[in-house]
């Protein structure tokens, strides 16, 4: 019987050990923690200054962002509240779709639930891995979303670096190019530790707007077990005491 | 004078519920399902799942209700709808993952419910009946858990029915017609989101309940079978109650609130430590909004589907699959006549019995495993011996069940004080 148990909790587990890679296979993980309110803060400052141009957070409310994250109406309203009027309006964007449609070959998708349907370490290897790349439209490429249709907007921040590929024959014969490293070519104005902190914040904000009660949830989850827990020893007590007359 | 008036409200219930008692037969039914129902006294661990299946049925109808309430079942909204609860209805998050992982929960429920019924025997004569509204229940369950999935207008839920409803498609003649009458369109569309919503909430519910009724009228009709396969009925004290039988209530109530503690120990940890668990309970690619003109890398249904898909797709044509994912549930109701073994229970079957139920476990829980998977030639390959193995349970079961050499059976229930 428990064998029995273990072995359909393996079967259950398996499918999590097999996540998807991307283009290169190559996944960073993701060291962000939700529980870090200060890094969420500057998460928030990030995402409004360089993603919300461009990509709508729409279900996301700012006050919603405020309350959770600790910041004032006021700050709210001077650093974060660039395309709402009100704080109780949502995260969207100024640009008109169809012309995001028209520019950059697709509309740029909404944020809102990004971190739940791609996950952290996807976002935070497709931050850290733009690199130069003339062929393409916008200059750049990324190595987790081979051709992705954005440009690479962190530049100035992290500086501009270029990818070294290697030629490889698999054992068919057919060739591949194997990512290799990343070579700097210019400054950002940003040092490498300061720049892999910005990426943690913003994955790390991400992943907040994509499930905001999930600090709740769980604080709330230790509670609810605490109690069924003391419900199990009365049950179990009054199990006991009833079958005392079974023989 | 406090005793007097206390003696006055109790007289005052008494004669209301005495008042009830002689318009509604609400003592019999208390006595004949409850307080004189005699259950064997040597359940164990499997026997929790009956009532946690039914605790199940009620918390899904109870969240149901309530997400009902805010969701909105129309192809512009409902996604949004669903994120309006989850981000700005009090509770909202909460009652929606207990109604999603409630329908994962449901299932293993359900399926080792089952597999307890295979393990003794409860589908032999005289419970043939009591299997047959339980394989019933499952079929409707897979409707409404199916129909449920739709939604949330996420990719997944989008284009996982897109695939099962084409499936219609495959039966000759008729296909093409039946599953467009399905959907009520030519794609899954804004009409068939409403007609799945209302089957949802209403139709397929009022049915559920129904045969889960006669479930355990027809059950409470023949009593409960029991680890030991032996009937309790056969020795009788002399006021015609069974002597290895006790009460269901209290006996049975209380080992069953053990049951229910536990059980939400282990749902809690899932709904607020991991909702989605790790992709299975909520799928990532279902947190995207359908989009009827990307599909998806990967289409997988929800994991307690995947032993039938995997049998789908282990079939190089697609009429050839439809039909073997069918006979796969078929061959579950005709159960009771397949076994000829003279005993029921697991305990007292021959090694080739044991031996094929622990081959057939393993064969449903691999197709789950690889209906999850993409379908590569290796899987394939995989597929097809474990749904080779899953029919060769059944079809070769009259045969086995006769050569397999069983213990005797002993005349009364084993049962050890603790």
């Amino acid at each position: 019987m428990n064998r029995f148990i273990g072995f359909l909790a393996l079967a259950l587990f398996i499918p999590a050990a097999f996540a998807a890679g991307g283009g290169s296979g190559i996944v960073m993980e993701s060291h962000n923690d939700v529980g870090n309110i200060a890094s969420l803060q500057r998460g928030a400052r990030n995402f409004v200054n360089y993603c919300l141009g461009c990509h709508s957070a729409k279900f996301v409310r700012y006050n919603r962002v405020a309350r959770d994250l600790g910041i004032s109406e006021e700050d709210l309203a001077k650093y974060l509240m660039w395309t709402a009027e009100k704080p109780h309006e949502t995260m969207d964007v100024a640009m008109p779709a169809d012309d995001a449609a028209r520019w950059f070959g697709r509309t740029p998708p909404d944020l809102s639930l990004i971190a739940r349907s791609r996950g952290v370490d996807w976002l935070y290897t497709y931050l850290m891995t733009f690199y130069v790349d003339e062929s393409a439209v916008f200059g750049a490429n990324n190595l987790m979303l081979p051709g992705a249709s954005m440009p690479n907007v962190l530049w100035e921040l992290e500086g501009r670096k270029e990818a070294v590929f290697e030629e490889t024959v698999d054992d068919e014969g057919n060739s591949h190019e194997e990512f290799v490293e990343f070579r700097q070519l210019t400054e950002g104005s940003l040092s490498p530790e300061e720049f892999d902190q910005f990426a943690t914040d913003l994955v790390n904000f991400l992943d907040y707007m994509g499930e905001p009660m999930q600090l709740k949830r769980q604080s709330l989850g230790i509670r609810v077990i605490a109690y069924l827990l003391v419900f199990f020893l009365l049950a179990l007590a009054l199990k006991k005491e009833f079958w005392k007359d079974v023989h | 004078m406090a005793n007097g008036q206390a003696g006055a409200i109790g007289e005052r219930i008494r004669s209301v519920g005495d008042w009830i008692g002689a318009r509604f037969p609400i003592s019999s039914m208390w006595r004949e399902h409850l307080s004189e129902y005699w259950a064997p006294k040597n359940f164990n661990f499997w026997y929790y799942f009956g009532s946690l299946a039914l605790l199940m049925l009620v918390m899904q109808i109870v969240t149901g209700i309530f997400l009902t309430m805010n969701y909105k079942p129309s192809a512009d909204e409902a996604f949004a709808s669903v994120e309006y609860i989850m981000r700005d209805v009090p509770w909202g998050w909460l009652i929606r993952y207990m109604h999603a992982v409630g329908a994962s929960f449901f299932f293993i429920v359900v399926y080792l419910h089952m597999f307890r019924g295979l393990m003794y025997g409860s589908y032999r004569k005289p419970r043939e009946l009591v299997w047959i509204l339980g394989m019933l229940i499952y079929l409707a369950l897979m409707a409404e858990a199916f129909m449920g999935y739709l939604l949330p207008w996420g990719q997944m839920s989008y284009w996982g029915a897109q695939v099962i409803v084409s499936l219609f498609g495959a039966i000759p003649v008729i296909g093409d017609g039946l599953s467009e009458w399905i959907r009520g369109d030519y794609y899954i569309s804004d009409i068939t989101l409403n007609r799945f919503f209302s089957f949802h909430v209403i139709a397929v519910p009022l049915v559920l309940l129904a045969l889960v009724v006669m479930h355990i009228l027809a059950l409470h009709e023949v009593g409960s079978n029991n680890p030991d396969g032996v009937e309790i009925k056969k020795h009788k004290d002399e006021t015609g109650k069974p002597l290895d039988g006790i009460a269901f209530h209290p006996y049975y109530t209380v080992k069953d609130l053990v049951g229910v503690a536990v059980f939400a120990i282990l749902f809690s940890a899932v709904v607020f430590f991991a909702p989605e668990f790790f992709g299975l309970f909520l799928e990532h690619a279902n947190f995207e909004p359908a989009d009827p003109l990307k599909t998806p890398e990967h289409i997988a249904p929800v994991w307690y589907f995947t032993p039938f898909y995997a049998i789908l797709r282990a079939i190089p044509s697609k009429i050839g699959g439809v039909t073997l994912m069918g006979l796969a549930i078929v061959v579950l109701f005709l159960l009771p006549w397949l076994d000829r073994s003279p005993v029921r229970s697991i305990r007292y079957k021959g090694w080739i019995f044991r031996t094929a139920i622990a081959v057939f476990a393993v064969s449903f829980l691999a197709l789950g495993y690889l209906g999850l998977k993409e379908a590569s030639p290796t899987y394939v390959l995989l597929a097809r011996i474990f749904t080779f193995l899953y029919f060769a349970f059944f079809v070769l079961m009259p045969f086995y069940s006769r050569w397999d050499k069983p213990k005797p059976a002993p005349d009364r229930v084993t049962y050890h004080h603790e």
